[in-house]
């Protein structure tokens, strides 16, 4: 009798949960969304009247740059590696264009300046796939060689002041027709990197390495050109994401993205891409950035200090990712 | 090297001999490590004839901080963890030590360490329950709490003040001079130098030939074995992290003793305290290396930046190669592990 009413109550207990396993595991952006929608209905009960036609374009405009970054987290998340050096590539984009831009073109300066990040991202890629260290290790130690190449690039243009070139601030700040101007920029983007991840080759390889590196290296994959391409290709879109987040601030400091690298691995962690490798893809990120984004101004409008945020910001991303691994773990 | 002196060891027929020659090549990298050590400080006086005990006190305080970071991110790593969190432990520790001991009087000094220490280790501890329990890699978990742990040091103090008792600032500036029976000699000691031996070795020392140090060399070179064995793996993990919170709070503690006040925003010793511990022998794939190698290590690393500057090389020129040469480190000590691994 016992055992047969506890039977009942496991199986109706494992019903939904079995359910919401397989929600989140193959459709995560319901879920998602469905959270996105609740935050925004919680902000709208905080503070009546905020959620309208302007602040959702607002919204929006935050949200891309930290999405372009979070595209980079995404795309090295899928070989199960991390990209540390993404925030202060994309600063040291941002301030290569503004301090070369008084002096040469900005049609010429803009690609320019996406030059240095991809050395940088070379220079990971040849670390993690011919080195074999660990990635968190080698974004970070490549982070830490391009902030001093920052630092002393500084000095050598101090004369310079810089500036930030038209095109680039009405990227990231004008709107045509009510939307932001920068989803010219993010639609076909985006577009292009869902293309990439589902439909090219390499695409399918960053989820072959990441789900077992062993089995792609055994069916022929140069594991080690992957990684290389992969990392210069993080390094690109951590660039873009300095250029459109430099028009939208217009201002360059050398910490100018460094606080966006956080809410990047947060949003592609909360987006469903798994940390170890494998699992994941890009629209889950964008609608993670969205929430981030959402719950930024939600911490704003309740007035909590930057450090209650970053607390709350990794408390989700270690949340998150105990929660994937209970929900997708295969028993 | 290696292999002429195992090739050469049964041999010979003294056992004094084998002793020594045994323990020359147990402890082969660690010797390597000195020599070096010794060659960057005849390099050293070279380039700067009047290199004195005033100069060799500044690379000690220099050194302070990071021999910490690196003893504790020698704790996470042996049993096969790391710690990401370990700087952000340490700027955490640093402001909460710094406002405790703001406006209060020199006695105090002592409750304000005794908290500040107890407070590391309690951060560590919940490093290790989070690893254990979430079943996330550690590296993972680390990563979150290098967030966690900056938020809360921001949420202590949100721009850099505090202060410190005068008797600790004294501790750790200057050398030992007079008060050393050999005065000569005493003026090449540095109380820093001191305080990271006295300070690591009483809690390595008899951790090495306890239970648990036993423990978490099994656990990091075979968690399966040491689980089939009977190691409490989870106890263990959460102690080795207990330990690296341990020694992050030292350091942070270091770090207010050195500037007098507090900075919220994390120091460079996590990339450093990865790269030392790789130098002074401690594999990143666990259960193999010591403490006095990592130390060693640190003085290397210290040293070469000090020569940078004695060289009057611009500095931030100077952290650029300082970040190549912990790159090249890292690079080597991942190679080395690929060759174990495979061997």
């Amino acid at each position: 009798m016992t055992s047969a009413s506890g039977s009942v109550a496991a199986t109706s207990r494992a019903g939904p949960l079995a359910n919401l396993r397989a929600l989140m595991r193959d459709r995560p952006l319901i879920p998602l969304i469905g959270l996105l929608i609740l935050l925004i209905v919680a902000l709208e009960v905080i503070r009546p009247g905020i959620v309208n036609e302007l602040w959702l374009s607002n919204l929006v405009k935050f949200a891309i740059p930290l999405a372009i970054l979070a595209a980079a987290q995404t795309l090295t998340m899928l070989t199960g590696g991390i990209d540390l050096s993404a925030g202060i590539v994309a600063t040291m984009s941002a301030f290569v264009m503004a301090t070369t831009v008084p002096h040469i073109d900005a049609a010429i300066a803009i690609p320019l300046s996406l030059v240095p990040a991809m050395l940088a991202g070379l220079a990971s890629g040849i670390g993690v796939g011919i080195f074999r260290v660990h990635p968190l290790i080698m974004t970070l130690a490549v982070g830490l060689v391009v902030e001093g190449f920052l630092l002393a690039y500084q000095r050598f243009v101090l004369g310079t002041s810089a500036q930030v070139p038209e095109v680039l601030a009405w990227l990231g700040t004008g709107r045509s027709f009510g939307l932001p101007n920068s989803l010219l920029l993010f639609v076909p983007l985006a577009l292009l990197i869902g293309f990439m991840l589902r439909r090219t080759g390499f695409g399918r390889l960053l989820y072959a390495v990441g789900d077992n590196e062993r089995a792609a290296r055994l069916s022929g994959v140069r594991v080690w050109q992957v990684h290389v391409a992969l990392y210069v290709l993080a390094a690109l879109l951590a660039g873009i994401a300095g250029l459109v987040y430099v028009g939208l601030i217009k201002a360059t400091t050398l910490s100018l993205a460094v606080p966006l690298l956080l809410p990047s691995v947060a949003a592609a962690v909360i987006g469903g891409t798994s940390i170890f490798g494998g699992r994941g893809g890009y629209g889950g990120t964008i609608v993670g950035a969205l929430i981030l984004q959402v719950l930024a101004t939600m911490l704003t409008v309740l007035q909590m200090p930057e450090g209650t945020r970053r607390m709350l910001f990794g408390l989700i991303v270690l949340g998150v990712t105990a929660l994937y691994v209970r929900v997708t773990e295969e028993r | 090297m290696t292999s002429v002196a195992e090739a050469a060891a049964p041999t010979s027929g003294e056992p004094r001999m084998a002793g020594l020659r045994r323990f020359v090549r147990r402890n082969a990298w660690v010797i390597g490590l000195w020599a070096l050590l010794g060659a960057l400080l005849v390099f050293t006086k070279l380039i700067q004839p009047d290199y004195g005990p005033a100069a060799f006190a500044i690379l000690a305080v220099a050194a302070l901080p990071y021999a910490f970071a690196t003893a504790g991110q020698v704790m996470a790593i042996i049993p096969g963890g790391v710690d990401l969190s370990l700087a952000a432990m340490m700027a955490l520790t640093s402001v909460t030590a710094a406002v405790l001991m703001e406006g209060q009087g020199e006695a105090f000094g002592i409750v304000a360490v005794a908290l500040v220490l107890l407070l590391g280790l309690g951060l560590g501890t919940i490093n290790g329950i989070a690893v254990v329990v979430s079943r996330v890699p550690d590296i993972v978990v680390t990563l979150a709490f290098f967030f966690i742990w900056e938020g809360a040091a921001l949420l202590v103090l949100d721009s850099p003040g505090g202060s410190t008792a005068v008797w600790l600032r004294e501790l750790v500036t200057g050398t030992l001079g007079g008060s050393f029976p050999l005065a000569d000699l005493g003026q090449w000691i540095p109380k820093a130098l001191i305080l990271i031996a006295v300070a690591i070795g009483i809690v390595w020392l008899p951790l090495r030939r306890s239970r648990l140090g036993l423990s978490m060399y099994a656990v990091g070179s075979d968690r399966q074995a040491a689980f089939r064995s009977g190691v409490p793996v989870q106890r263990t993990k959460v102690a080795s992290y207990a330990l690296a919170g341990l020694f992050a709070a030292m350091g942070g503690l270091a770090l207010t003793m050195i500037t007098g006040n507090a900075t919220p925003l994390q120091g460079p010793y996590l990339l450093a305290s990865v790269a030392a511990a790789v130098l002074g022998g401690v594999s990143l794939a666990g259960g193999r290396g010591g403490l006095v190698g990592p130390i060693i290590a640190v003085l290397i690393l210290r040293l070469a930046r000090q020569d940078l500057t004695l060289m009057s090389v611009d500095p931030n020129v100077a952290q650029i190669v300082e970040g190549l040469i912990m790159v090249s480190v890292v690079l080597l000590g991942a190679v080395a592990a690929l060759r174990s691994r495979r061997a």
